[in-house]
């Protein structure tokens, strides 16, 4: 009777622990943005909406984008409205920024690297439409990138094209797919250029790429990474970047030590960017957050973009940044079915790029 | 074998034992129990052959020989050297020696993500070490050493200094006069008195460094198969949303160091025996 007694006393004890857990879960879910929220409560009450905050959940390479385009957003929304606004950026991995917004953090605003991952959101957490994408123009994507190499100066190894990465004795520098975004772009762009090479031959195209990342020396876990890894360790003979990216290396390292090299085909990446809609509802910051967003494809928007190397949508501008972007042939992820599809053959486990490593 | 909180009451002279018990258990519970029953009830959404598919994958099986073999091999790096270091700062008076015993513990204090970028750095083939060898060390096995013994060696020095502190001169003289010489002393005398202290301090280090991230990720060059650590594997799961996949690896590897600290809590054990403590 006892015993009885001690183990239902054992279970209460767990399941109130487990009880306390949730509780904390969802305190700390709220805490972590309770910057904006709290702020947001004060400011409703007292001073009439005359201030409001967003955060912005982002990926690694916009961060100067960002910390610019904040600055002028604010500015026009002022004039506009005569509202404060503040905007905090978050960045990181763009995989890990989408799972904390799964987890918790209040996200006004998602501009991630891959569709698939603000998808991700949608399909666990219900905070977006699963048609998102179709809210703002040229799938919610207002800056495009793609895929470029990087090389050391006078490129000693002739890197030209995509096979040039093949061939014996190059040593290739990129992330992971697995952990990297931007990695799921080099590989794509890889592939749809072997795709070309061997019309469609899928044996060779696999075989293609087991050879090139054969080559691959150090799989970083995230583009920054890999960039370090190729600029600072000296090691690699090519880094496999986004266009931004490597832009951004030669304006920081100098142009006298790398060069950029564009392939002859390459990726159309398109970096998406979406409203949460269920969290803007709560905090009541559906207006301002849309209208940054919106903000994005305004002329002023996209020349800020095209300085920080992002490919702007608007022709006006894209002309006037005409010699920094060199053209090339661009495919887009909807060759390979879109991103879930393109997640599943090639990324998922058992997929194509597990099959290299087999 | 009736027991009951009464009679073990009046045992006690201290009092409060219910209560400090009560309150160790719920603080374990929540603190350590808890999450770790959270990972084991995350990869019961598997059926056991998906289970058994995901953990027996062949990238899987090659991290789990990487991460235990080079934690191993960092912990008996760490009991060698690390016994020598609390040896020196034990028995020797010199300049700087208060320095020296606070430089032991940076590692623990040290950001490891910090420490994973300093060791790259410096190894790398172009790094100020890294220069002055020809095979490379950075995104190699050898590298992954290197950052687990870094991180781990504050554990060995640490356990074993207390003790070797405690050791008295007199068993030592009364060895030398007896007729030992001074080796004959060490392994004899000294050692068996510091074993017990070097096996705690090779677990500590050794678990520690199982479950490195920090600092490895950035010297191990993440080559699947080759030098992919099994800390990696998780987060590439989680990375892909696999939340379930990731639990599922995190069981392995705490099911392994389970099974290893065991062993080495017996191997502890027979040594006490042996010596007789």
């Amino acid at each position: 009777m006892k015993k009885k007694k001690r183990l239902l006393l054992f279970f209460g004890i767990i399941s109130l622990l487990l009880l306390l857990t949730a509780c904390g879960k969802e305190e700390s879910s709220s805490n972590e943005s309770s910057n904006n929220a709290g702020e947001n409560k004060t400011t409703e009450t007292s001073e009439a909406k005359k201030t409001v905050e967003l955060l912005n959940v982002s990926y690694d390479p916009t961060r100067e984008l960002y910390e610019e385009f904040n600055k002028a957003f604010a500015a026009h929304w002022k004039e506009k409205t005569g509202q404060e606004v503040t905007i905090q950026q978050s960045h990181g991995g763009s995989g890990k920024q989408a799972r904390s917004v799964i987890d918790g953090i209040e996200a006004d605003v998602v501009t991630l690297a891959l569709a698939y991952d603000i998808d991700e959101i949608a399909l666990t957490r219900q905070l977006l439409n699963e048609d998102w994408q179709k809210e703002f123009e040229y799938n919610s994507s207002p800056y495009t990138s793609t895929i470029v190499f990087l090389v050391r100066k006078g490129n000693p190894k002739n890197i030209k094209d995509w096979d040039d990465l093949t061939k014996k004795g190059i040593s290739v520098i990129t992330p992971n797919p697995k952990t990297s975004g931007g990695a799921r772009w080099n590989y794509l762009a890889a592939w749809a250029f072997a795709s070309r090479k061997y019309n469609g031959d899928e044996a060779k195209i696999k075989q293609f790429m087991k050879d090139l990342y054969s080559n691959v020396e150090v799989l970083d876990s995230g583009a920054r990474g890999s960039t370090t890894t190729f600029v600072e360790r000296g090691i690699g003979d090519v880094l496999i970047a986004w266009e931004n990216e490597a832009f951004l290396s030669l304006k920081e390292f100098g142009e006298d030590e790398f060069e950029i090299v564009t392939p002859s085909l390459s990726i159309l990446a398109e970096p998406p960017v979406a409203i949460v809609d269920k969290i803007v509802d709560k905090k009541g910051t559906r207006e301002v957050a849309e209208a940054y967003l919106k903000y994005l494809y305004s002329d002023e928007g996209q020349e800020i973009a095209a300085k920080n190397f992002y490919r702007p949508r608007n022709e006006k501008v894209l002309e006037k940044y005409k010699d920094q972007f060199k053209d090339l042939e661009l495919v887009t992820v909807e060759e390979f079915g879109g991103w879930q599809e393109a997640q599943k053959t090639h990324f998922a486990d058992g997929g194509t790029f597990d099959e290299i490593y087999q | 074998m009736e027991f009951t909180l009464k009679r073990k009451k009046k045992n006690t002279i201290i009092p409060g034992f219910s209560l400090t018990l009560g309150y160790a258990m719920l603080y374990l519970s929540i603190i350590v129990l808890l999450p770790l029953a959270m990972i084991v009830v995350n990869t019961l959404s598997l059926s056991w052959s998906e289970f058994i598919g995901i953990i027996t994958h062949p990238r899987a099986v090659a991290s789990y020989k990487l991460s235990f073999g080079s934690a191993f091999i960092a912990g008996l790096i760490n009991v060698l050297f690390g016994t020598i270091i609390a040896w020196v700062l034990i028995r020797y008076d010199f300049p700087g020696k208060k320095i020296i015993d606070g430089l032991v513990d940076l590692p623990f204090a040290l950001p490891t993500a910090v420490a994973g970028i300093a060791l790259t750095t410096l190894y790398a083939p172009n790094g100020w070490i890294g220069q002055f060898f020809d095979f490379k060390i950075s995104y190699t096995p050898l590298g992954i050493v290197i950052a687990l013994t870094f991180i781990g060696l504050p554990f060995v020095v640490r356990t074993v200094q207390p003790i070797l502190q405690n050791l008295s001169r007199e068993v030592e003289e009364a060895s030398a006069s007896l007729g030992a010489n001074r080796f004959q002393t060490l392994v004899k005398v000294i050692l068996p008195e510091l074993y017990p202290a070097m096996i705690t301090g090779f677990s500590l280090a050794f678990s520690r460094a199982l479950g490195e991230y920090g600092s490895v990720v950035f010297i191990a060059g993440n080559m699947p198969m080759k030098t992919e650590i099994t800390p990696l594997i998780i987060m590439t799961k989680l990375e892909q949303y696999d939340y379930v996949g990731a639990t599922a690896i995190a069981v392995v590897m705490l099911v392994g160091s389970f099974v290893a600290l065991l062993i080495i809590n017996f191997i502890q054990w027979r040594i006490n025996r042996k010596f007789n403590y």
